[in-house]
């Protein structure tokens, strides 16, 4: 994906030049190998700085909610399904953004990099489907679909769905893959298996609250963890409250979230409690056969209603 | 220097008689990273472990901590008192701990024990315990301790330092609990000899020289903190900034908490949590009012706190061992040494800008 450096430099330089936008943003090379920093362009000269390769796993649609500029934004498959989210919800506007379309090849895990490697790394590039590994005292390929993010191995929608124009040729889509494998596990357990899965998944839990600040749903000006009259959930290590908080966050996100990964990639103590909405992802396609941001023309399925409901009571 | 030496096969021995005097906590792999923990029955620390993902803070400043509790229940003799919760005080051994974290306990000890105000709950446990030290031989590429007031071999805060001489440790007794727990282990065979002072001086350099990481704090008490505070740099510092509380929760040195009362049919507790500037909540005020409404103010408050109003306050370094958790740990790459060497490098901006 590195060719996309140069289109991606050009079109922030030229909408700067001309004044399209006021500010364009992307990602910047950063400080550790596969990390990159979310950044924000305002002049074209700094606009070289821009960087597109398989760390930029964080979504950049978390950075436009409620600005007022016109915004130049490097989106790649998931960022544009929550552009359009964010549009549909009335948190920007289609004419403030101009989108740079990255067609997506999926992001890499670090956690998964790291874990296959004995040693510090010092510098990771992804060809096209090897990882170059380095460190102080070894080198290693790994091939690119051993540690690619879970939600990027199955993901359907890689070209972005909504923009102004590419940073390249659209990929194929994957078609041959088995989306919800892993929720259908979950699904299969009894319930003692299924309250042990989640106690153990959960215990690590710091209350960081970085998988929903990493998340573009979550931009409630005061989030329900934080209020006080009344206050919703406990603010201790205490279990319950912990648990409170993730089911009701992953609710809060049903029918609207795109299984980018944000969360978490973010996590720092390595939870996957993308499960619980990847399982809110699935209901809502199986009932309603609904994906979110998809469309600019259609409401999310929490805030419409259709004589077809498949839910007897509301008939 | 008083130095015993440990045959490594003889280690895990004295480890376990350690364990009849002292509760250890120490480093354990638990799979995808290392957690600074209480060791319990059939675990193994892992002394190799360089930076654990969370740092040992809360081996005596836990995460959440209750300080009272009370009973509405008047079957209960003590009914409706406000009863202090004592922490644990059995002595403890905070095993393996690396310097740049036991350096921490000496900055975070500036705001827990003053002249005017005394923290029972966090000087009582930290007097409790016995720091041992793991010098680090090897350590990571965001290590930059050498340049935050510390160092690879540093024995501020320690009470004994383990160096791994690859065939055996040595054992570096600094305080009189140090040699008390080498007592207590059965690790007396002390050497005193020139060539072995020679040989920990010589790993000890070999260890400073490897750092290769650093930041400059030279100007930082100088810079006029207004001027500082109202610089043009914070929107680009804390544009990528989730205000996610990962960075403080990590490092060692933050020391913010708020009290909460939780109750539960009859009875409750007051506790504390840690706290974070990063969060909206973080002295927001009874009217409503927020001093720190935006992530601007906040991420300007977590750097400001640490390489400004600290360094101002007590003279004495930044509020930072350079321990680099914050730096691997940031979902957004937003790099304290950098941060520092913008602050450092500033330049009083023209009045019109
Ligand atoms: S990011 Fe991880 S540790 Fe932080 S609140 Fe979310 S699940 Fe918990
Ligand atoms: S600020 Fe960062 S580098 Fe410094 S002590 Fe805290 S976690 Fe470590
Ligand atoms: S940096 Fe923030 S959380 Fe850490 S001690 Fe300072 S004010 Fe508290
Ligand atoms: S860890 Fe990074 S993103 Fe989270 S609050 Fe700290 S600086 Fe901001």
């Amino acid at each position: 994906m590195l060719e996309y450096n140069d289109k991606i430099r050009a079109a922030a330089k030229r909408l700067l030049k001309e004044g399209v936008v006021d500010m364009v943003i992307g990602f910047k090379k950063g400080t550790m190998p596969m990390m990159n920093e979310p950044c924000l362009i305002k002049r074209p000269e700094d606009a070289d700085t821009l960087v597109w390769d398989a760390n930029c796993g964080i979504n950049l649609a978390n950075y436009i909610v409620g600005r007022k500029e016109k915004i130049g934004i490097v989106a790649k498959g998931c960022d544009s399904r929550n552009i359009v989210t964010h549009i549909t919800e009335n948190k920007i506007e289609r004419d403030q953004l101009y989108i740079i379309g990255i067609p997506c090849r999926g992001m890499i895990d670090k956690t998964a990099v790291t874990n296959l490697c004995e040693g510090e790394i010092t510098s990771v590039v992804c060809e096209s489907d090897t990882v170059k590994v380095a460190g102080n005292d070894f080198e290693k390929k790994i091939p690119v679909s051993d540690v690619m993010q879970a939600n990027c191995s199955v993901c359907i929608h890689r070209n972005p769905v909504i923009y102004d124009e590419l940073a390249g040729e659209e990929v194929v889509e994957q078609t041959d893959v088995d989306r919800y494998a892993d929720v259908e596990k979950i699904d299969s357990m009894s319930t003692e298996e299924k309250w042990n899965y989640f106690e153990d998944m959960f215990s690590a839990c710091i209350r960081c609250y970085a998988c929903k600040n990493a998340c573009p749903l979550c931009y409630c000006p005061t989030c329900f963890v934080d209020e006080a009259k009344p206050q919703w959930v406990g603010k201790s290590q205490d279990k319950i409250d912990i648990r409170t908080f993730h089911f009701l966050r992953a609710y809060h996100c049903a029918g609207r979230c795109t299984d980018c990964g944000a969360c978490e990639r973010a996590c720092p103590v390595g939870i996957k409690m993308k499960t619980l909405t990847k399982k809110m992802e699935k209901d809502c396609f199986d009932m309603y056969g609904w994906e979110a941001g998809l469309s600019l023309d259609q409401r999310p399925p929490l805030d419409t209603f259709k004589p077809d409901d498949p839910e007897a009571f509301i008939k | 220097m008083k130095v015993t030496k440990i045959e490594k096969h003889g280690f895990e021995k004295g480890l376990n008689k350690i364990r009849k005097d002292f509760t250890l906590f120490a480093p354990v792999d638990c799979g995808e990273y290392h957690e600074f923990k209480e060791i319990e029955n059939g675990e193994k620390p892992d002394l190799e472990a360089v930076n654990t993902h969370l740092s040992p803070k809360s081996a005596i400043y836990p995460q959440s901590q209750p300080m009272f509790n009370y009973t509405l229940d008047e079957n209960e003799p003590d009914h409706h008192i406000m009863k202090e919760v004592k922490p644990d005080l059995s002595p403890r051994a905070i095993f393996g701990i690396r310097p740049c974290d036991a350096k921490s306990f000496l900055i975070v000890r500036r705001n827990f024990d003053t002249e005017e105000y005394k923290d029972p709950y966090w000087i009582e446990p930290y007097e409790a315990a016995t720091f041992v030290g793991m010098a680090c031989s090897a350590p990571c590429s965001t290590c930059f301790c050498t340049t935050a007031g510390c160092g690879p071999f540093n024995e501020e805060g320690l009470d004994l330092l383990l160096i791994d001489a690859e065939t055996c440790y040595y054992a570096k007794a600094i305080t009189d609990k140090g040699e008390k727990l080498l007592e207590s282990a059965g690790w007396l065979t002390w050497v005193d000899e020139p060539s072995i002072d020679k040989e920990i001086e010589d790993l000890k350099t070999a260890a400073e020289n490897r750092i290769e990481s650093k930041v400059s704090t030279d100007r930082l008490a100088d810079i006029e903190t207004n001027d500082l505070y109202n610089a043009s740099i914070w929107e680009d510092v804390s544009f990528a900034c989730i205000n996610c509380g990962t960075c403080t929760y990590v490092c060692p040195t933050c020391w913010c908490f708020d009290i909460q009362d939780e109750n539960c049919g009859s009875c409750g507790i007051r506790m504390r949590n840690w706290d974070s500037c990063m969060f909206p909540l973080f002295t927001k005020h009874g009217t409503g009012h927020n001093p720190r409404e935006t992530k601007i103010h906040r991420v300007r408050q977590r750097f400001m706190h640490k390489l400004k109003y600290y360094v101002d306050k007590y003279d004495a370094g930044i509020q930072c061992v350079g321990c680099g958790r914050c730096i691997r740990s940031c979902p957004v790459n937003i790099d304290i040494r950098n941060i520092c060497e913008l602050m450092n490098n500033h330049k009083q901006e023209a009045c019109a800008s």
